[in-house]
């Protein structure tokens, strides 16, 4: 049950990411977030109904409470390298390509993102954002592989 | 009146760039770190006494973390090596998370240590999706837990360097299908190295501990999972945060990019790196 913690991670990058937008100018920290968008693929290990047992406790007494929870599942998608055959991996994947003997490559299914969030309220400033990523943010990728 | 601001930001991204920075620390002082996951009872703390052991006979300065949620039972069997041990209790979390690990190697960690085990919580599922800076990540499973538990885990064992099949010396009397079980494994991790190993005749520490030592030495390159390859990054469509209402969701979140994925891109993760010397 480590979607609670995955919850409570994600409720603290999108506080963080509203945090910097205020700062910058692009909010003025009023707005009550309605919604959440989350892209999970189907080989994170990440069960979508835990997630959102656990997201209503790791909203509680932020800014996101009582927002709904969208949550996006992205297939697992698998190409072999030597036939070019590209199709989805099933779960559990099946990563060996048998008649080539290869391994195949993963192209979707290990997102756990955090795609987008919905705000109440008018915007502050039309192009004035560039608040949720700061340059030299070191993570930019959303995609989700631990490490690796 | 509602407007939407893209975010695009991986969910344990905190914890992705504090397992990047232990990589690197560990990386820096020659330290290999042995990320060590299974079910509970597959014989992780008997399998990590046995390699201590061996370290101690071949001198090599090894070291250990083991964590669970409660009593410190596990500690005090792998402090008898001799080798510095630490305790991790989590107090009830059912993962390892890397700022926890690398809040308690601070002080700790001897200089020295040629290599760090990391015993993780029993648990198959949480720990997967957590990255700990580790230079090699072996699963195990005992011989006793059914053939299919490749498939029944596929996160842990689709990410692992290294498979280890654990309580060997009884593989026959509980008709364990070795074949079956390697088919599994290949399902979900072409390619990945498995060893045989038995606690109680000592048979594949020694091989085991040889696979540790030659990647930490890069005669060996790490295993890479295929489940482990970076998905297309994000940066070509950082098209920032917007504030309009009404944002536009048609672009396209283009995960096949095929040939160049993941490669080249230089916030590509340690890991990456690591089976490259």
């Amino acid at each position: 049950m480590h979607e609670l913690s995955i919850a409570v991670e994600a409720v603290a990058r999108i506080e963080e990411a509203l945090d910097r937008r205020e700062r910058s100018g692009a909010d003025d920290g009023t707005g009550r977030v309605t919604g959440v968008t989350l892209r999970i693929g189907e080989l994170a290990g990440v069960v979508p109904d835990a997630l959102r047992f656990a997201f209503d406790i790791a909203t509680e007494s932020t800014r996101l409470a009582g927002a709904r929870l969208e949550i996006e599942t992205v297939r697992g998608l698998g190409r072999c390298p030597a036939c070019g055959r590209t199709e989805p991996t099933g779960l559990p994947p099946l990563l060996w390509c048998e008649p080539c003997g290869t391994a195949r490559e993963v192209l979707a299914g290990r997102e756990l993102e955090i795609a987008c969030v919905e705000l109440a309220g008018p915007a502050v400033a039309a192009g004035a954002a560039d608040g949720a990523r700061e340059p030299g943010d070191p993570i930019r990728e959303a995609n989700h592989v631990p490490h690796r | 009146m509602c407007r939407t601001v893209d975010l695009h930001q991986a969910v344990l991204a905190k914890n992705d760039e504090r397992a990047v920075a232990l990589r690197e620390r560990l990386a820096a002082r020659g330290t290999a770190s042995v990320n060590l996951l299974s079910s509970p009872g597959s014989g992780k703390t008997a399998l990590l006494e046995h390699l201590l052991a061996r370290c101690a006979a071949d001198g090599l300065p090894a070291a250990a973390v083991t964590a669970d949620l409660a009593t410190e039972n596990d500690a005090t069997r792998l402090a008898r090596s001799g080798a510095p041990v630490r305790q991790i209790l989590t107090d009830g979390l059912c993962h390892l998370e890397a700022g926890m690990l690398g809040r308690h190697l601070d002080g700790w960690l001897p200089e020295e240590t040629a290599v760090l085990f990391v015993e993780n919580v029993g648990n198959l599922v949480c720990p997967a999706s957590y990255d700990l800076g580790e230079t090699l990540r072996v699963v195990l499973a005992s011989v006793t837990e059914g053939e299919d538990k490749p498939l029944k885990y596929p996160t842990a064992f689709g990410l692992a360097n290294a498979v280890v099949i654990t309580k060997t010396d009884i593989a026959e009397a509980v008709e364990f299908d070795r074949a079956a079980f390697l088919r599994n494994v290949r399902q979900v991790n072409p390619g990945v190295p498995v060893l045989e190993t038995s606690a109680r005749t000592g048979e594949g520490t020694a091989e085991l501990l040889e696979l540790i030592l030659r990647c930490r030495s890069g005669d060996r390159p790490v295993h890479r999972p295929a489940l482990a390859a970076r998905h297309e990054p994000l940066l070509h469509h950082r098209h920032e945060d917007d504030a309009d209402a009404g944002h536009d969701h048609g672009h396209g979140h283009d995960h096949g990019g095929g040939d160049g994925h993941g490669r080249g891109h230089r916030h590509a993760p340690a890991r990456q790196g690591a089976g490259a010397p």
